[in-house]
């Protein structure tokens, strides 16, 4: 039995890993206070350009994992997971997620070399902001769920249908649109589209979110003219990468916002006065503190192998990516949970900021799959690995 | 000073053993050699058997070993605890006289500090010792000693000061468990198994040279040991693989350890069953069918979730400690994370079972091992510090958080104190 999935991890970052976490910290420390974050959040654009054009130019973030030869930084997953734990403590408005996570991903494992290479020097430089529309109204996660049909016309495709959920989608200069041919099912059959916002029959509509430091629309495609981008019929595989690679990110962001959310915590405890002592005096609230810990420590050690698995191309990736996912979405509405509850009745106000991470928290943890459906994604992969290994000591003989 | 390489280490442990190894030695003769190789105890100090080797170096050796069939030092009990407390605390004649029997097995230690009084408070110990000219006196009692019935040496923490404040009143000693003065008395757990005891100490003796540390600084010696045996339960896998599990394991040297096995390592057969038992789940899922079950499958990923952070955050915790870095709270974790993996394997395992986890003994799935694993779990959260002394430790050290009010400040006699109780034995 092959378990836990053993990859080639360091178990720690590098010396320049630590100073590029610094670097990120202090600019978002900087760039994106709560107060920021507020502005941003009743706006409808929901980040600041400005500061996106500093994290382009000024940190390369934009395009971290595009390769070099694409105008990008050429770094591995486990860095894009360390930026994005850090915008996730800082609770950054930015369409990093979309852009250079998921699109960018989509792009360079299911575009062809000529695509990649117009559109991604654009994403790198901070220039284009791109999206993934995946997810259609039902909401249901992964892949096989993908249903808006791609009709071929003489020489190009169709699209009809809608795309919901999209990150970022009002503001974002190019659509890439996950489609199907009519009749596959599973991860067979989709393709992958190029769409401008401003095509004809596009209808582009925001969503009224529960987290509003994260934006998404609601996209109407009424028989648009659309640009196959790689094969035909061939863009599953991509997909399920990009969707792991996702919920890697994700995950990691999301343990950097449940971390910051127990210092915050642990803060607030240790100076509000109750009964003539501190509430951090408190056993009943130690404990939860300690507990909170514990849940974001082991939740970090999973996002941050589940990164290095990416890294290390190992084909238990999916297996790790769900695991990762499950993990931090627990562990981040647990501290959410918590973090609301021992700052008491300030705790329900909008004006103190803990709600913020809270709201982060619930939306992150249905976002590309709720636990359940991650952790059933598990299951399936191991089960079938299980079996297929028995298969294989069966087959020897004794 | 730069380590060896690892390739150079296991050229030199794999020509070493293809030397010296032989399963036709006796036990006691093979470890001997062990013990003067430096290859049984390689994390060890170069000036006690050891080669002051990192934890992967110190893995590539038991690869090496386990490639080979080959029996390592022994290692079961609490005897690498003992080990490590004289390393740090103990003269160059107490590393003389016990270290070497420690890693040959010859001798086997017990850990006095748990009382009936004073378990998470291990610090108001009332078992006393008193200096009678030559030798120190022990009167009182100790409980829950795990092998007490095996051992023949004890770690004692004692109190030697009433007057002292609590904690600098205690002394650490090394004492003789085989003598008229220590009664040894088993105790049933709820598991059916019985291998903690009671121990009573009247007029016990404990030679003035055995003494660890300083007069009243017993509970400095006691953290160590303390800090060891919680840092064993922080979930890491032994780093022993089963490589060499096709080897035929036949000669004498295998016989003599199966004996060892039986008889003095008999108290830990349970203790794989208190941590769970996660190994099983997954295959017992899949043999009974019972996966096909999408409760039995979320709750099983939960349980792998958990399990595989814990192990991951371990190692985060280990990789850092070997760069020199400043130890993260990572470290601090793995005890109360060890609870959460064996309650959550518990509830997967009745899960798994149905009616049949009513069952226990051969009735019983797996042989009763299932049954064992739902009635050892709880001991995991109580020894070795329960999980509400873990939290207080995590909260007060890591987090920063202010700590417990105390009502036992000044002079240890006039601290408020729990009455003496003897519990009905195993026998009784
Ligand atoms: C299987 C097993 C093997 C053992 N082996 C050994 C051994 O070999 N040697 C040895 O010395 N000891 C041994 N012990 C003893 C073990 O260390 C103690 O049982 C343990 O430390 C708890 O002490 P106690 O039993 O006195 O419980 P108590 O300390 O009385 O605790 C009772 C309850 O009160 C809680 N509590 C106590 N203090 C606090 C506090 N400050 N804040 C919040 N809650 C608190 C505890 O968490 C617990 O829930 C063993 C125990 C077991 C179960």
């Amino acid at each position: 039995m092959v378990w836990p999935p053993m990859v080639s991890a360091q178990f720690h970052f590098t010396e320049e890993q630590d100073q590029f976490r610094d670097m990120v910290r202090r600019f978002l420390v900087d760039t994106s206070p709560t107060t920021e974050v507020r502005r941003l959040m009743q706006t409808d654009a929901g980040y600041d350009a400005a500061v996106w054009q500093r994290l382009a130019r000024e940190l390369g973030l934009t395009g971290l994992t595009i390769e070099e030869k694409h105008g990008g930084a050429g770094f591995g997953m486990v860095d894009v997971c360390i930026a994005m734990e850090e915008m996730g403590r800082a609770l950054l408005c930015a369409p990093f997620l979309a852009s250079s996570v998921l699109a960018a991903h989509a792009i360079a494992l299911v575009a062809s070399e000529e695509d990649a290479g117009r559109l991604l020097p654009s994403i790198a430089a901070g220039e284009v902001i791109a999206t993934l529309a995946i997810t259609e109204p039902d909401g249901r996660p992964g892949v096989d769920a993908i249903a808006l049909p791609a009709e071929r016309t003489g020489d190009g495709f169709v699209l009809d249908g809608r795309k919901h959920f999209v990150l970022d989608g009002c503001s974002a200069d190019v659509l890439l649109v996950a489609a199907r041919s009519p009749g596959s099912t599973g991860s067979d059959g989709l393709s992958l589209f190029e769409v401008a916002p401003d095509a004809a029959g596009v209808t582009r509509r925001a969503l009224t979110t529960l987290d509003p430091t994260r934006k998404q629309a609601s996209i109407e495609f009424d028989g648009v003219q659309a640009r196959l981008l790689g094969r035909v019929d061939e863009a599953g595989p991509g997909l399920v990468r990009t969707l792991d690679i996702a919920a890697i990110a994700l995950a990691n962001e999301m343990v950097g916002g449940a971390a910051r959310l127990l210092e915050d915590t642990l803060a607030y405890t240790k100076i509000r006065m109750q009964f003539g002592r501190s509430i951090a005096s408190f056993q009943a609230i130690k404990h939860r503190c300690a507990e909170m810990l514990l849940q974001v420590e082991l939740a970090k050690s999973a996002a941050y192998y589940a990164a290095e698995a990416m890294d290390a191309e190992s084909d238990e990736a999916t297996y790790l990516a769900s695991l990762a996912k499950a993990g931090a979405s627990e562990a981040y509405l647990h501290t959410a949970i918590e973090a609301i509850q021992l700052h008491g009745g300030i705790g329900f106000t909008f004006d103190q900021d803990t709600h913020l991470w809270f709201k982060r928290a619930k939306s992150s943890e249905v976002m590309f799959g709720d636990p359940a459906w991650h952790r059933e994604r598990m299951m399936q992969a191991l089960i079938v690995k299980e079996r297929a290994s028995s298969e294989a000591q069966m087959g020897q003989p004794a | 000073m730069s380590e060896p390489s690892e390739s150079s280490v296991r050229a030199d442990v794999s020509g070493w053993l293809e030397s010296n190894w032989d399963p036709d030695l006796g036990l006691n003769e093979w470890r001997n050699k062990l013990v003067d190789s430096g290859w049984g105890m390689p994390e060890w100090p170069t000036d006690w058997f050891g080669r002051d080797f990192s934890a992967s170096l110190v893995r590539a050796v038991e690869q090496e070993f386990a490639k080979q069939g080959a029996i390592g030092v022994a290692r079961g009990g609490i005897r690498l605890l003992a080990a490590a407390t004289l390393l740090e605390h103990g003269s160059t004649a107490h590393k003389e006289q016990f270290l070497r029997r420690i890693l040959t097995g010859e001798d086997n230690w017990c850990q006095l500090f748990s009382e009936p009084g004073s378990g998470s408070d291990l610090a108001g110990a009332t078992t006393r010792a008193d200096l009678d000219g030559d030798q120190w006196v022990v009167n009182g009692q100790k409980l829950w000693t795990t092998s007490a019935h095996h051992a023949n040496w004890g770690l004692l923490l004692a109190r030697t000061d009433w007057d002292a404040p609590k904690h600098e009143g205690l002394s650490y000693f090394v004492i003789d468990m085989r003598q008229p003065g220590v009664d040894v008395q088993p105790l049933a757990q709820m598991n059916g198994h019985a291998s903690f005891n009671q121990v009573f100490f009247d007029d016990a003796v404990v030679e003035r040279g055995h003494l660890i540390g300083e007069i009243g600084k017993g509970w400095q010696v006691a953290m160590t040991t303390l800090a060891h045996e919680r840092r064993r339960a922080d979930g890491l896998r032994s780093g022993y693989s089963d490589v060499g599990a096709d080897i035929e394991r036949v000669g004498r040297i295998y016989d003599e350890e199966q004996v060892e096995t039986a008889t003095v390592m008999e108290p830990y057969t349970w203790y794989p069953q208190r941590a769970g038992r996660v190994d099983l789940a997954l295959s017992r899922a899949l043999d009974s069918g019972r996966i096909e079950d999408p409760t039995v499958r979320q709750e099983l990923a939960k349980l792998l979730i958990l399990s595989s952070s814990a192990e991951w955050t371990a190692r985060r915790a280990r990789a850092a400690q070997q760069m020199g870095k400043p130890q993260g709270p990572e470290g601090s974790l793995g005890k109360l994370a060890a609870s959460h993996v064996a309650r959550a394997a518990a509830r997967v395992h009745t899960l798994i079972s149905g009616a049949d986890a009513m069952l226990a003994g051969s009735d019983g799935a797996e042989d009763g091992i299932v049954a064992e694993i739902l009635l050892s779990v709880p001991a995991v959260s109580i020894a070795g510090g329960t999980d509400e002394i873990q939290r207080n430790i995590i909260a007060e050290r890591v987090l920063q958080m202010p700590k417990e009010t105390r009502f036992d400040k000044g002079p240890f006699r006039d601290v408020p104190k729990n009455v003496s109780t003897r519990l009905a034995g195993e026998n009784e």
